[in-house]
């Protein structure tokens, strides 16, 4: 807290400035601010975290002692299938939205996204691909055939059931709002960055959503073309994937890791710019090797696309396949492996402050090695052959997802709550909230490892008491519960300080970009005047001086403690609601494929209407 | 009350914690092999995983360094504002290259080993059918056919085909080689010699549906001589019992090959021979049921006849409604295959 204290009050300093902000729920509903959309994307997210976390905690509970019978085996299916698309796509893709949404427009100096109703579409669209998704859990069950369905136990034939086809049409949806997102910050970040902020001086968490968006319009075509022949064969009955019908499941697989590996890294890229800009932060110092770190950023999204068989080693995909999927998949560990020397190089000589983020930062670290390492197991076939679908792999994946992307986003809601909210989360809670979040992560997941090694599969609702494997089942169970109360603790932690938290200044960091330049939460507008960069590290610049920067070039600060030109005629977009109401056109038609296809002729016309509407909407 | 509610959830989870101590130790850890396949992805195994120990403890000794030595809660101290190393940065992404040719050169030789079965005189041909949920193994050079227990002997090679009737699984027996997916439509292979007979656990490794879970299977792994005997065993076994057997074997018999039983088994030299369920060709032989689930004794062979969803929760036998006397007659029959 002293640290926070003696910080320099250097920024606009507002107090009272904005206006009172319209909170009725009308004004939520048609929102286009990207703040907004950010908080709508944040907390929705943060609700399917914790589904996805009931869900794990069955699934653990069930299994935290052998001959199990707390749920049959279909639930159980049921469960693991919903845990992972929960996660992946209700949790932690929005929840990296959240982030993109509240953080790339302040931190490069721009007043909202490119397309703000744009924006807003994409948010009320993963809505309903969510509710889509979950839909089973009220009518008919849910997915059972594992997030990565594989062929052909999702036809008709073995999945009689709904389940796949709402996982068929949810995903297309989520997939939707994902490619609409993912171009808007395209657009935004190349266009819309302040004068002076080359990309090379664009924050690293910027840099890594422009790779992300990137990975995103590239890898989701793909599972939608896998989708479109998914529910075609199990619809009108043709037979993409269908052996018997001369289809190919192997095909399937195929599509499914072309967009899945991608996936794996639209996942992690975002933790890592995150955990890039709180590094710096917390040890007053510049990223160290800046353009190393954006460089392997960019080629782990290069890479991403050219490893997708190492998921498919027991297929047997013949010595050629499987010897150049397994090269070019330990070229990954390269640029992985420079991003974390750069952030123990930034880390060196700094002058430490942990703070709950600094916690969370240094122990995305910490932990990711363990999963890279684990990785770097994974790409060698002939190993892969003992290691894959077994409980080695669950906790690979763990380390990497929970280990990396959780702890890189928990950090990144303790660094930036206080712009967004204007008060600073409890510290001493935090810290509670991260040691049992850190242990209980390592409790629930290493001894997966060891079950992995005794030959213990993944996705088994049971095992025998006579296998060896029931003492790390019950450790790794008491490990999720450490994480539940951990989160209970992070819940009321948000709770509590949203209305009671400590003041938050603009600047409470000592922070080196632009976001920090201006009040906590900063007015509708975000910035006063549009600010003029001159290095990667604008507001040290203008806080210290040129002689902190790396660029000796750098002016004094043009925007900043000048407010004169005054927000009121800033020209902001009007709220709309037509971005709900074609998102709502989705979702009939969604529902009308699924129940009556009349209601999908009406859905198709709604949709229409509202894209009209929007596209005539007058300026104001 | 309350209190002592929370000492006996205290005193039971501690009671699970010692039982699960004292149970069994890990059986099925693959990183002791027991078979030639087993060991050549053993020893890349173990090169990786020296590999990556050494780095994990470089890597997160320098990080834990810096956090311990760099900390400074409440210094206002600015510390030299370093950009980078050029020279440093280059170094350390030569180092993981270096690290990973050093995995990559034993992978690809490896990857062509599996590939490759070693060429032998008689290799023993097993091919292996994954079924939802259950394992039939076809010898087809030798007319055998059984299921969910995979015989051969110590010492001898066996290629292994491995298919599937339905949907995708995967054959695994953790301590004779790696998993091989069974795919509707394709044969993949595997092959091995197992150093020493015993019993071996295996298990599909790919969700596959209701009972994945259950799919289980045992490789007895036998002696030359046993084999051999296993051999005329199979070869001259007949499933109709010899009229001084005893009258509840011979009422079972009567019961399977007039009843449903026909519709799906098959049992050599019978008149049983579906192939949708599994062989049960020497039933009696066998030391599990349900696909490795329980003990082939009588109290859980009656249990399965009489309530096979209860046993195996989704499989494909649906109840026949046995009386109690039937199901025990059945099973006395099935057990008398040996």
């Amino acid at each position: 807290m002293a640290a926070i204290a003696s910080a320099p009050h250097f920024a606009q300093e507002h107090g009272g400035h904005a206006k009172e902000h319209d909170n009725s729920l009308w004004s939520w509903v048609t929102t286009v601010d990207h703040k907004r959309i950010g908080i709508l994307y944040g907390v929705s997210s943060f609700l399917f975290f914790l589904l996805g976390g009931i869900e794990a905690s069955l699934i653990r509970t069930q299994l935290i002692v052998p001959n199990n019978r707390l749920v049959d085996p279909d639930t159980f299916n049921q469960l693991t299938t919903m845990h992972a698309l929960t996660m992946v796509f209700l949790a932690l893709m929005p929840l990296t939205a959240a982030f993109f949404n509240i953080a790339v427009p302040l931190m490069i100096g721009a007043r909202d996204v490119a397309f703000p109703r744009l924006n807003a579409f994409s948010y009320w669209t993963f809505l309903v691909g969510a509710l889509i998704l979950n839909f089973g859990w009220i009518y008919g069950g849910s997915p059972d055939s594992g997030w990565f369905a594989y062929a052909n136990i999702t036809s008709r034939q073995y999945s009689p059931g709904p389940g796949m086809d709402y996982y068929t049409l949810g995903l297309q949806v989520l997939g939707v709002a994902s490619m609409a997102a993912a171009l808007n910050f395209i657009v935004t970040i190349l266009n819309m960055r302040a004068p002076g902020m080359t990309l090379m001086r664009m924050p690293v968490f910027v840099w890594m959503t422009l790779v992300t968006s990137i990975l995103i319009v590239l890898a989701f075509p793909v599972i939608t073309v896998a989708l479109i022949f998914l529910a075609l064969d199990r619809m009108v009955g043709t037979s993409f994937f269908n052996p018997t019908g001369g289809g190919d499941p192997i095909l399937w697989q195929h599509l499914f890791w072309i967009f899945g590996h991608p996936e794996v890294y639209i996942l992690i890229l975002p933790a890592m710019g995150v955990v890039s800009e709180i590094l710096p932060t917390f040890s007053r110092k510049p990223l160290f090797g800046y353009h190393f770190v954006v460089y392997s950023g960019v080629a782990i999204g290069f890479l991403a696309f050219g490893v997708w068989s190492h998921h498919m080693f027991a297929t047997g995909l013949g010595p050629i396949a499987d010897s150049g999927f397994a090269l070019a998949t330990m070229l990954i560990a390269i640029p992985t492996g420079v991003k974390i020397f750069n952030w123990i190089g930034t880390l060196w000589d700094g002058a430490i402050r942990f703070t709950t983020a600094m916690l969370f930062a240094t122990a995305f670290i910490a932990v990711f090695i363990v999963g890279g390492l684990s990785g770097v197991m994974h790409a060698s076939p002939p190993a892969v052959l003992q290691q894959s679908a077994t409980y080695f792999i669950v906790a690979h994946i763990h380390y990497v997802l929970f280990g990396g992307t959780i702890f890189g986003l928990f950090g990144g809601i303790y660094y930036w709550f206080p712009k967004v909210s204007g008060r600073l989360l409890s510290e001493s809670a935090g810290k509670v909230h991260f040691w049992l979040t850190m242990v209980g992560m390592n409790i629930a997941f290493f001894p997966m490892h060891f079950l992995g090694l005794d030959g213990m599969p993944r996705r088994i609702y049971t095992y025998g008491a006579d296998m060896g494997w029931s003492f790390w089942n019950l450790v790794s169970t008491l490990g999720v519960y450490l994480i539940i109360v951990g989160t209970l603790i992070f819940i009321g932690n948000i709770v509590w300080s949203v209305r009671s938290g400590v003041v938050a200044f603009s600047d409470p960091w000592d922070a080196a970009t632009l976001e920090w330049s201006i009040p906590s939460p900063p007015p509708e507008h975000n910035f006063d005047r549009i600010p003029v960069v001159a290095s990667a590290r604008p507001l040290w610049d203008w806080k210290y001086g040129a002689a902190h920067s790396h660029e000796s070039h750098a002016h004094a600060p043009i925007a900043g403690a000048q407010h004169g030109d005054d927000g009121e005629h800033i020209h902001m977009p009007n709220p709309s609601y037509w971005p709900l109401v074609t998102a709502v056109g989705l979702a009939v038609i969604a529902f009308g494929i699924l129940f009556w296809i009349p209601m999908a002729i009406f859905g198709v016309f709604l949709l229409f209407f509202g894209i009209n509407s929007w596209a005539f909407e007058p300026a104001g | 009350m309350k209190g002592r509610h929370a000492i006996g959830v205290a005193a039971t989870l501690l009671f699970t914690l010692l039982t699960a101590c004292d149970a069994p130790g890990p059986m099925w850890f693959w990183m002791r092999p027991e078979s030639n396949f087993a060991r050549i992805l053993q020893d890349l195994f173990t090169q990786i995983v020296v590999l990556a120990v050494v780095v994990f403890v470089i890597v997160e000794g320098a990080l834990l360094w810096a956090i311990l030595r760099f900390r400074a809660e409440s210094s206002t101290r600015v510390p030299t504002q370093t950009h980078g190393n050029t020279r440093m940065e280059i170094a350390w992404t030569i180092a993981p290259t270096l690290v990973l040719v050093a995995i990559a050169v034993p992978t690809v030789r490896t990857v062509f080993e599996t590939y490759n079965p070693p060429k032998v005189a008689n290799p023993i041909r097993i091919v292996a059918v994954g079924h939802q949920w259950w394992w039939e193994f076809q010898y087809p050079d030798l007319n055998i056919i059984t299921a969910n227990e995979i015989v051969f002997p110590a010492g001898q090679q066996v290629n292994l085909e491995i298919k599937s009737a339905d949907v995708v699984h995967a054959f695994w027996i953790p301590k004779l080689g790696g998993k091989r997916d069974a795919i509707p439509m394709r044969t993949n292979v595997l092959w091995w010699t197992a150093d020493q007979p015993g019993t071996y656990y295996g298990q599909c490794t790919q969700l596959c549906g209701t009972s994945h879970a259950n799919m289980r299977l045992r490789a007895i792994v036998k002696t030359d001589a046993e084999w051999q005997a296993w051999l005329s065993a199979m070869g001259s076994a007949t499933g109709v019992p010899p009229s001084r057997a005893p009258e509840n074997v011979q009422r079972g018999y009567q019961l399977v090959s007039t009843g449903a039983c026909i519709g799906c088994h098959a049992i050599k030299g019978t008149s049983l021979v579906a192939r949708a369920g599994p062989d049960l060709t020497r039933f009696g032989d066998r030391i599990t049921l349900g696909s490795g689930l329980y003990p082939n004794d009588e109290a859980h062979l009656i249990a399965w006849l009489r309530d096979p969803q209860g046993s195996k929760p989704g499989n494909k036998m649906p109840n026949l409604g046995l009386s109690d006397e039937d199901a025990a007659a059945i099973a006395a029959y099935l057990h008398s295959l040996k």
